[in-house]
């Protein structure tokens, strides 16, 4: 055999079969899925912080060990109503998260199509991105006082902008050539938005998402420092008056399950609507 | 055998008519200049001609995607034209049956879209993904995409240009056999001389954007070997200013 090979084939273990033999290259893309490869590098992290803790290398000053926060959970679930602090806080995420993305999918759709759009959504949009939330929020205090509507409105606007922008840059990027071929096939505008442009933004919208979610959970945890009467900041704000660092580390780890839920139900969903791509994702 | 368009009798009317058509993509000078064009209903006519001569600056322009394009003339093209794309144009995220019914009304879609997926010999393949598919067969879908529309006018640029000899000589079979069950009128603008006169009722040459050269192709055998085909080729290869010997 003959062959220019520029890479040197590497030689598989045959598993047993004699009668299957070949030559095969050295993957360059990720290679196969692992099992429950989501959980590892987590599982890694709490394993190495129960060590820390059990050996004393990190101090309960420090960091709580993981027994203290359970039993510091046990604790706010059964005697400071941790569920209500939970779902309280999980509603305040969720609506301003469903409002922040809706808008944010909407205008970008409107200022990917539109060029009067683009012009007029573009420049407000990339400037809020770049005034940091924390510095609006006591003028949205002044505006919408310091009760739930505040907090939602500044969810909201925090998880709008990675929706827009990543919206808006998947449509921007979809290939001219369908658009062509829609004007042959002779669609009207809507069949056009609904075939072409959403399927084609989805990618960039589901990436969007990820960022999405965690922003939002960032502006809850903000949020809720003000004047909170309920929710995960809250109970961290009131354990800091305390001093109850296990309490503080019950809320962090609930905010990042939350996160890290989310964000894999985000990954979950991109996976199976995006099945029609050939990618490295696989 | 040459002969200009304009020469002949018909009785019915074309199907395209094109007049003293102009483009230019700059001052430099047009790619299109004072073209004429009649096809009639149901004919097929291949276009050819070396690179840069305006093939499918014409063909973009009877599709009606030209415009940014700078220039004049009149174009008549019937109501429902087709267009087939070099590359198959397949939408990535639907599937192989909703590509081909895309934009298609009426609650017989589903079906007809099957019959034409049937018709290109791609049954069984309704539920699969586009990238699932082989080049010749995602260009058999683009086909089936538009023949389900029953188009007057199939607008095909070098349709074939991406597929690899063999597919591409199933691929005339193919095509001969649905324009000859749907009867459009159709304009095919490729760079092989042998194609079009496999495909083609006439061949028309295209130089400095006007028609140099057309000819009828009245041969009873399309055969490579007949010697009609032969002396048709190197007819056009030497317009071509290509040296067939």
């Amino acid at each position: 055999m003959t062959t220019t090979l520029h890479t040197t084939p590497v030689a598989v273990d045959d598993k047993g079969d004699a009668s299957d033999k070949r030559v095969v290259r050295r993957r360059l893309g990720p290679g196969r899925r692992i099992r429950f490869a989501f959980w590892i590098g987590p599982v890694l992290a709490l394993t190495v912080w129960s060590i820390g803790s059990a050996t004393g290398v990190i101090k309960p000053a420090i960091l709580s060990a993981p027994w203290d926060v359970v039993v510091a959970f046990e604790d706010q679930w059964v005697n400071h109503d941790l569920l209500g602090n939970i779902l309280s806080s999980l509603q305040r995420s969720a609506i301003g998260l469903f409002l922040g993305v809706t808008t944010g999918a909407v205008l970008a759709v409107i200022s990917g199509l539109s060029r009067i759009g683009e012009s007029l959504i573009d420049g407000p949009i990339q400037i809020k991105r770049s005034v940091p939330t924390l510095a609006i929020i006591p003028l949205f205090i002044a505006w919408f006082g310091i009760g739930q509507e505040m907090k939602i409105i500044t969810i909201a606007l925090i998880s709008l902008v990675p929706i827009y922008i990543h919206t808006h840059n998947g449509l921007r990027s979809i290939d001219g050539k369908y658009a062509e071929l829609a004007e042959t096939i002779g669609i009207s505008h809507g069949e056009f938005i609904r075939h072409i442009v959403l399927p084609g933004a989805l990618p960039g919208f589901l990436l969007g998402m990820r960022f999405a979610v965690t922003s939002s959970l960032l502006g809850l945890v903000v949020v809720e420092q003000y004047n909170a009467v309920a929710g995960i900041g809250h109970m961290i704000t009131l354990a800091e008056q305390y001093g109850q660092t296990d309490v503080i580390v019950v809320g962090l780890v609930i905010y990042g399950i939350f996160g890290y839920c989310a964000d894999s139900a985000v990954r979950l969903t991109a996976r199976r609507v995006l099945a029609w791509r050939k990618t490295l994702e696989g | 055998m040459a002969q200009d368009t304009r020469g002949l009798t018909t009785t019915v009317e074309p199907a395209v008519r094109v007049r003293n058509l102009h483009r230019s993509f700059n001052e430099n000078g047009g790619v299109l200049n004072g073209l004429d064009l009649d096809i009639a209903p149901g004919e097929f006519v291949a276009l050819i001609g070396r690179s840069g001569t305006g093939k499918s600056t014409l063909l973009r322009a009877l599709a009606g995607l030209d415009r940014d394009v700078a220039g004049h003339g009149q174009i008549e093209v019937p109501e429902s034209v087709s267009v087939v794309f070099q590359d198959s144009r397949l939408l990535p995220w639907k599937r192989v049956l909703d590509n081909v019914t895309f934009g298609l009304r009426g609650p017989d879609a589903g079906e007809r879209g099957r019959k034409a997926l049937e018709e290109v010999g791609l049954a069984g393949r309704e539920r699969s993904w586009p990238y699932e598919l082989s080049g010749g067969e995602q260009q058999r879908a683009s086909l089936a995409r538009s023949l389900v529309r029953e188009p007057e006018l199939l607008l095909a640029d070098e349709p074939f240009g991406a597929l690899d000899a063999l597919t591409r000589i199933r691929m005339h079979a193919l095509l001969r056999k649905l324009c000859e069950a749907h009867r459009p009128a159709v304009l095919l603008v490729t760079h092989d001389v042998d194609e079009a006169i496999v495909l083609a009722d006439r061949v028309i040459l295209l130089d400095a954007g006007v028609v140099h050269t057309d000819v009828r192709v009245d041969l009873a055998n399309r055969s490579r070997s007949d010697a009609g085909f032969a002396e048709l080729r190197s007819l056009l290869l030497d317009r071509l200013g290509v040296d067939s010997e």
